[in-house]
């Protein structure tokens, strides 16, 4: 735990101490890293999207860790911002894909690759 | 002011065109082009030859990197911007023969080129040079682009992509030259001339600017774009091209290269010499079996151009001067016969020598007109293009007596080549598609008379425009003798 | 004399021109002709007037200053006229000779469609001439020097319809502009040694130079080449044969009279430059001496009556070149006046006859012509006298007093003369006889309207006449008991010559019995010629065989005039249009394909990176997490 020199010293919840920043950190690399191997691996366009969705919360959830053990709201706050453009995002990408599945009946990201030279 | 006038005004008017709808857009490009004109001719008279550049303006551009909007008119940048609005209207007249599709956009071309020229032959910036030098190339290409011929969209990219070269190799050695200016840099083109540059860097810079020319003008061996895009572009253009933006390229050898790398000059002078005299010959040669009579003028405007390059390189006053007096000459003269061709191939829709013949037995005026600007081209003397002639010629005798007389050759084979045009299209036998062949009009008069005064007028007294070069001409020259 | 009135000398030819050019539409046909003819008389007039005021005035060269022509750096070129001997005698012989011809040329053109063009472009090329030797500097000279090679072009070209007639005239422009390059080249010397075009300028420093001087040899050398082709020598005299293709009056005026000798005007002019180079005169008298031959044994069997004329024109160019080579500039001068009289004459008469025969030109179906065109026979006689050099007419005193100064300068050159002159006599009365004397050999229509020309052709025609008569007298050499009025006058234009070499100048060392015995030689053999013709062509009545008869090999070589047309057109006619189609399909192709190997490159490279827009969006991504892998070991690791 390092202090912060800046921000005047203040009690953190104890609760929250009871489990050390480390497993965080932990957790949202897994989630992260799962959220690339989606992406990499899978052909299906909605699942890719769910790994990207993933690897938003892997990030957020990294934000919000580093927020509360350094008692900087701002932190936060930028994950209120990132959650409200993903909800943007999510319903224009998935609107998207309605459209590719409907205009091609899959939704296999291989099958689309008009940008082959 | 009557300088940002100059370059304004051409852009005023475009926009006026393109708003005054497609019915009345060639009248409102003529009258604005003729106002120029009237413009260009108050800013002459009101010129003093002795007083170096004049009616001068800078405004801050890039302020903090010492890059200006400055302009102005010395001699040698009056004779080809009187040289450039004369034409302009006559240009604009020319093409009053055809109904070119969307005339709005057609003439407001014209017209941002004419302004892009002046700001090149005006500009005192070597940025805003290069800025205008860019800008004059993209009327002309929409304008070959759209209303050419067949393969107009393959040759007006060859076109493009070859300028653009050479361009940007001139930007890299004007960005450099920037560089060595002292202080907080300045791009003023007299700061350039101030440089102390050691010989090899000259030689660098030389190579730089003389490839942007050489391939403007065009110089052997860099020409192989011209033929086509002079052939497949509408008339104007072609008149654009070979009247006006040809000597952007000859103006920037006098403006730049002579001045800022003497050193370079010196180094590969001999070399750029003599691919001009090659270039004059290969130009003539390859003229006098050609049957598009528009690539044979094509052509042969190459080998003109060839002599006025090999006059600056002689780097003496009768090679400068003349190859001042010969921009004059060739432009009026090229746009000429380049009208006259279009008025024949209007009339019989063919361009090719072998399918026409006998056209001057129902067409008395139009032979006339037609033998005076030929008998301009092949430097008749008391015609316009003698005085250049005689002075490009004698200026690369005094520097090499062979050389001269190889590039005096241009004098058989231009009268080999232009006598050949004439006798093919004009005389003989009446052949079957020159049926019902009709005179001139009043407009098509209109065109050519000017131009056959300015004919007579520079042959008979070209002091007229030697005078106002003369002192600008002398001062570079002792700038690059010391 | 007054500045205007000799500006008005070649201007009012201009005026003419103007009119007529202009208004060619509008004014009718009579009006024409006495507009164009009256400029010229006047420019006679006003150059008889000049004449007569030089000599009252002391007979001091008068420049007259126009404008400021060109002028760049220290180099002015003013457009100013001279007067002086030289200047006056050839405004003589041109507004004189012009003024006839222009009026014959009213009777003979009367029926030409393009009557008004004719005069206005005799008019032109008469402001021409006389700019060419009013000039008081080369590039004025130049000037007329091109200009008139252009009236030569539009009038050999005047019936533009027929595509040889075209094609002869573009020869002759082309040919003449081989000439003018030498000319201009000469023209840079003198700028780059004198820094002047001025004649007295480059003249007075001229006067500085050594005998042989190398430059000088140049501008000398390089002059004569603009003379070669401007008065027809060998190698460059093809075109005048060709130019006959003109309307007549015009082989008379340029062909004859007056254009083709601007060469020998200049070098005239130039005499202090020529004095100073003995070496180029050598060379102008050879190639004069071979001309004067060559032309006159391909005359013999020319069957055209205007190409015959043609070649005896180019032959007698040659003896003026020959003359010019031995420095013997005044006789010279003398052949280019009388040659103008009798050539003209012959030209007009010829007309004369062409005309009467329905333009039938091939004397093979001529002939009894003398009854039926008494005038054109008289004065045709007259002329073939005077040009084949029997005394007392004018052919006579010019040619002998050449050959006089030739025989002191080089014998063999003398006897080239004098075979020349043998040949000329025969060949000019073969055409004599065989045109007016003997049967008719023509068609049944064309004797049908056989008839004398009308007076407008025959009052020049007898005028002509007469100066051919009596013309020489101007000139009577001092072993004859004469004066030689000619050379007394000229003899001011040779002073500065006389100063740089004057061994050039000393009189005469023939002793008189020794020049009787000269004159006894050319006259001879002029009247065995003579003598022979008329057996052969008279007597036995023989006539030239037709085209379709076989000939021997040297009758043919002769009458194809050696090939040298072919030649000429193989060696360089040919190849330049060949290295024409080449450098077009081969020399832009290669250049082309240089530009097209950097094209070539760019694409290579453009496919071989193209390759990895693979289109599939796991690649993408692979790609994009591997770029942000490296990115975070570059920044983080390094």
């Amino acid at each position: 735990m390092i202090p912060n020199p800046n921000i005047p010293e203040v009690n953190i919840p104890a609760v929250i101490q009871n489990i050390p920043l480390q497993h965080y950190l932990i957790l949202s690399t897994l989630l992260f890293v799962i959220g690339i191997i989606g992406v990499l691996t899978r052909r299906n366009a909605i699942i890719i999207f769910m790994s990207v969705e993933l690897m938003l919360n892997a990030a957020n959830l990294l934000l919000i860790a580093f927020s509360s053990y350094r008692s900087d709201p701002s932190g936060q706050v930028f994950v209120f911002f990132i959650m409200a453009v993903a909800a943007a995002e999510v319903a224009v990408g998935l609107a998207i894909i309605v459209m590719i599945y409907r205009n091609t009946r899959n939704t296999d990201i291989g099958f689309l690759n008009k940008l082959k030279w | 002011m009557l300088t940002l006038l100059l370059i304004l005004l051409p852009i005023a008017a475009g926009v006026l065109t393109l708003l005054s709808g497609e019915r009345l857009a060639k009248q409102v490009a003529l009258v604005s082009g003729l106002a120029v004109l009237g413009v260009a001719i108050a800013t002459w008279l009101q010129f003093d030859p002795a007083a170096g550049t004049q009616f001068s303006f800078k405004y801050a551009w890039l302020a903090s990197g010492g890059i200006s909007f400055a302009a102005g008119i010395d001699g040698i940048s009056l004779v080809l911007v009187l040289l450039t609005t004369f034409l302009t209207p006559l240009i604009i007249l020319s093409a009053f023969n055809h109904d070119y599709r969307k005339p709005a956009s057609f003439y407001s071309l014209i017209l941002f080129m004419e302004a892009a020229l002046i700001g090149v032959f005006t500009a005192t910036d070597a940025f805003l040079f290069y800025l205008f030098f860019e800008a004059a190339l993209i009327p002309v290409y929409f304008l070959a682009a759209i209303w050419g011929g067949e393969n107009r969209l393959k040759v007006t990219f060859k076109f493009f992509i070859y300028t653009i070269f050479g361009s940007l190799l001139m930007l890299v050695g004007l960005v450099y030259l920037y560089y060595q200016t002292p202080g907080t840099h300045t791009s003023e083109i007299t700061a350039f001339y101030a440089l102390q540059l050691s010989k090899q860097v000259q030689g660098f810079v030389f190579w730089a600017f003389f490839i942007a020319f050489a391939i403007k003008m065009p110089l052997f061996p860099f020409h192989t774009w011209q033929p086509d895009t002079y052939t497949e572009s509408p008339t104007p253009a072609t008149m654009l091209l070979s009247g006006i933006m040809l000597k952007m390229g000859v103006y920037g050898l006098i403006r730049f290269l002579l001045p800022i790398v003497p050193g370079g000059m010196e180094t590969w002078g001999t070399m750029a010499m003599v691919l001009s005299v090659i270039g004059i010959i290969y130009g003539s040669i390859i003229a006098i079996q050609q049957s598009d009579m528009k690539r044979l003028i094509a052509y042969s405007s190459f080998a003109h151009v060839g002599l006025m390059a090999a006059g600056v390189f002689s780097y003496s006053i009768n090679g400068l001067q003349g190859a001042l007096i010969q921009m004059l000459a060739h432009g009026i003269n090229v746009i000429g016969l380049f009208f006259i061709i279009d008025i024949i191939y209007s009339r019989t829709k063919t361009r090719y020598l072998d399918q026409l013949g006998g056209i001057t037995q129902s067409t008395p005026h139009l032979s006339v007109y037609f033998m005076i600007l030929l008998l301009g081209s092949v430097a008749l003397p008391l015609t316009n293009g003698f005085v250049g002639e005689f002075l490009l010629l004698s200026s690369v005798f005094q520097y090499d007596g062979w050389l001269g007389a190889i590039a005096g050759l241009t004098i058989i084979l231009g009268s080999v080549y232009m006598l050949r045009m004439f006798q093919k299209s004009m005389f003989g036998p009446r052949s079957k598609w020159v049926e019902g062949f009709q005179d001139l009009t009043m407009s098509e008069r209109a065109v050519l008379l000017p131009l056959v005064i300015m004919v007579f007028w520079i042959g008979i007294y070209p002091n007229t425009f030697l005078k106002l070069t003369e002192p600008a001409v002398s001062q570079l020259l002792q700038m690059v003798n010391n | 004399m007054s500045a205007s009135l000799l500006i008005l000398i070649p201007l009012l030819p201009l005026i003419g021109f103007l009119i007529n050019g202009i208004g060619f539409k509008t004014i009718p046909k009579g009006a024409v002709g006495i507009i164009g003819t009256l400029a010229v008389v006047a420019s006679f007039v006003l150059s008889v007037m000049t004449f007569q005021a030089f000599l009252a005035a002391g007979s001091q060269p008068v420049i007259v200053p126009l404008f400021d022509w060109i002028t760049v750096g220290s180099l002015n070129i003013p457009f100013s006229f001279q007067v002086d001997q030289l200047s006056l005698l050839m405004l003589m012989i041109i507004t004189g000779v012009g003024s006839l011809i222009h009026i014959y040329s009213i009777g003979y053109m009367h029926h030409d469609e393009g009557f008004g063009k004719f005069f206005a472009y005799l008019n032109l090329f008469l402001f021409f001439m006389l700019l060419l030797v009013l000039g008081s500097n080369y590039v004025i000279m130049f000037i007329g020097w091109e200009g008139v090679g252009l009236c030569s072009y539009l009038l050999i070209g005047f019936w533009n319809k027929n595509t040889y007639y075209n094609n002869a005239a573009r020869k002759a422009f082309i040919m003449n502009r081989v000439g003018d390059l030498g000319f201009l080249l000469g023209i840079f010397t003198i700028i780059s040694t004198f820094g002047s075009v001025e004649y007295l300028e480059v003249f007075s420093k001229a006067t500085d130079f050594e005998i042989g001087d190398p430059v000088i040899i140049m501008i000398t050398l390089f002059l004569f080449v603009g003379a070669m082709g401007k008065s027809a020598q060998i190698p460059l005299y093809t075109w005048l044969p060709d130019a006959m293709a003109g309307p007549t009056p015009v082989s008379a005026l340029i062909h004859a009279a007056t254009m083709v000798t601007a060469g020998i005007y200049m070098v005239i002019r130039s005499n202090v430059l020529y004095s100073l180079a003995p070496s180029t005169l050598e060379i102008v008298g050879i190639i004069g001496a071979a001309t004067a031959l060559f032309a006159a044994s391909i005359g013999l069997l020319q069957n055209d009556i205007k190409k015959v004329l043609a070649y005896s024109t180019v032959s007698q160019l040659g003896y003026m070149f020959m003359g010019l080579g031995a420095m013997a500039y005044s006789a010279s001068m003398f052949h280019v006046i009388t040659h103008a009289f009798f050539k003209a004459l012959l030209f007009l008469g010829a007309g004369s006859v062409i005309h009467a025969m329905s333009n039938e030109q091939d004397i093979r179906s001529m002939g009894g012509l003398r009854k039926k065109l008494p005038i054109t026979f008289l004065t045709f006689l007259i002329a073939t006298i005077a040009i084949s050099g029997i005394p007392p007419f004018a052919g006579f005193f010019s040619k002998d007093e050449i050959l006089a100064h030739v025989f002191e300068h080089n014998k063999l050159l003398w006897v080239i003369g004098v075979l020349g002159s043998l040949m000329t006599s025969f060949y000019m009365f073969r055409l004599l006889f065989l045109t007016f004397f003997g049967t008719f050999r023509g068609t049944h229509e064309q004797e049908h309207h056989l008839h004398e020309s009308p007076a407008s052709m025959t009052i020049p025609l007898v005028i002509l006449a007469v100066l051919s008569a009596l013309g020489g007298f101007i000139g009577v050499p001092e072993a004859l008991h004469g004066t030689h009025h000619l050379a007394e006058f000229m003899s001011p234009l040779y002073d500065a010559s006389r100063m740089v070499n004057p061994e050039a100048f000393l009189p005469t060392e023939l002793s008189h019995s020794e020049e009787y015995l000269l004159m006894g030689v050319s006259v001879a053999v002029a009247l065995v010629s003579a003598v022979v013709a008329y057996v052969m062509y008279v007597q036995k009545e023989s006539v030239p065989a037709p085209d379709s008869q076989p000939k021997s090999a040297l009758q043919g070589l002769v009458y194809n005039k050696y090939y040298v047309d072919e030649l000429y057109d193989n060696v360089f006619v040919k190849p330049i249009k060949t290295l024409s189609n080449i450098l077009y399909s081969f020399g832009e192709f290669f250049i082309d394909l240089i530009v097209n190997a950097f094209v070539r490159l760019t694409q290579f490279f453009a496919g071989l990176l193209r390759k990895t827009q693979t289109g599939s969006t796991g690649d993408y991504v692979f790609a994009m997490v591997l770029g942000i892998v490296v990115i975070l070991f570059w920044k983080l690791l390094l």
